[in-house]
């Protein structure tokens, strides 16, 4: 009897403790090999074939394809320089240089990946619209209230994810290194 | 009493079997993933364009909107796979994932060094195949191996602001993926 009720609960436990693991890892996004500036992580090896079991379980889940190492690296973000995250109600700064890339684009996300909606339809810049400073660095406001210069409108929404996406850039796989820097500072102003 | 921990132990490591055969179960278990998304709106060895994320409707989660989409889903069983994409003004990228969403390659515009971007997709077991002095006059050709039968690729045009969207769209319009039944 007692046999019975161990393995039982020895297995009931394992099951529990398996699954939950799982769960766990593939909603808070696990994976290895990571590359942390700032308030940014990439994760270079989710576009090539080294990619780790748990990002290959993430993405088969969500359903999104990472960018090839061919063709870029995408940095994602879900606090601000403080630890903080998120909060479309706060005003955000968005200010600095990015490492050296053709291109590269910001865009904001919900926490599922998908666009927010806004009045003016805009859902992120590119490195070719957004307005710059005469030494070429840049400031973007993002945050529910239209302001001059670069907006970029979180809608109000509870929880967001900025996605840093650089195109053709020498900062990959070979390059797991934080002296590739900088990427931008981000810094929450004020919260209504 | 004295078994409890030994039952403990049992359960983690269990466990611990349990989670690492589920993250490796994930990617053939998946019903959502990006190839059974396109796999509900297109068709195998064809070029089709996606239309353009927005906050109601996308085909994938995070989707670059600044980038003009199309896809071409392939199946080598019949042959191999000849791709051409005339590149746009601006960025052109051409990426491969395997049927579980590994990239697998990518080439941009510059790295591809033309004005068109052009290459043969075949199975190792399809270039091995290959007559030796087609391989030799073929130096020009870019020929990449799929790991998988099937997969997708996946062509990306940037539009460097909203107004230029339409001749990203344009660019990737002239794209084609065909099969290529092996000689007889």
């Amino acid at each position: 009897m007692r046999l019975f009720f161990g393995s039982f609960f020895t297995l009931m436990v394992a099951a529990a403790i398996g699954l939950g693991a799982t769960w766990l890892t593939l909603t808070r996004g696990v994976a290895f090999g990571s590359l942390t500036i700032g308030a940014w992580t990439a994760w270079p090896k989710s576009g090539s074939v080294d990619i780790d079991p748990y990002a290959r379980a993430t993405i088969a889940r969500t359903g999104e394809l990472p960018v090839g190492a061919g063709d870029g690296v995408a940095f994602y973000a879900h606090n601000d320089d403080g630890g903080n995250p998120f909060d479309g109600r706060c005003t955000y700064v968005v200010s600095g240089m990015t490492p050296a890339a053709r291109y590269w684009t910001l865009t904001l996300y919900d926490a599922q990946g998908r666009l927010v909606a806004n009045t003016i339809d805009r859902h992120g810049f590119t490195s070719a619209e957004i307005v710059r400073e005469a030494d070429g660095r840049f400031v973007i406001n993002v945050g529910p209230r239209a302001r001059p210069g670069n907006w970029l409108p979180s809608g109000g929404i509870e929880r967001f994810i900025m996605v840093w996406r650089l195109y053709d850039t020498p900062i990959g796989v070979a390059s797991l290194t934080t002296k590739e820097g900088p990427m931008p500072a981000v810094v929450r102003k004020s919260c209504s | 009493m004295i078994r409890l921990p030994l039952w403990i132990l049992g359960a983690l490591l269990l466990g611990g079997i349990v989670h690492l055969s589920t993250v490796l179960a994930m990617p053939e278990a998946a019903t959502q993933d990006a190839y059974s998304r396109l796999a509900r709106m297109s068709p195998v060895n064809a070029v089709v364009q996606l239309s353009a994320p927005n906050a109601q409707d996308a085909t994938m989660p995070f989707m670059d909107p600044a980038f003009a989409v199309a896809v071409c889903r392939y199946d080598l069983s019949a042959g191999s796979l000849k791709l051409s994409a005339p590149v746009s003004q601006a960025y052109t990228s051409v990426t491969f994932y395997t049927r579980n969403s590994v990239a697998y390659y990518a080439i941009n515009d510059r790295a591809a060094g033309r004005r068109a971007i052009e290459l043969d997709l075949m199975t190792p077991v399809q270039h091995a195949q290959m007559p030796e002095e087609e391989d030799v006059t073929a130096a020009d050709r870019l020929i990449i191996e799929s790991p998988t039968r099937r997969g997708l690729i996946v062509l990306r045009a940037l539009a460097p602001e909203p107004g230029l969207m339409a001749m990203a769209r344009r660019a990737l319009a002239g794209a084609q993926c065909r099969s290529e039944p092996p000689p007889q």
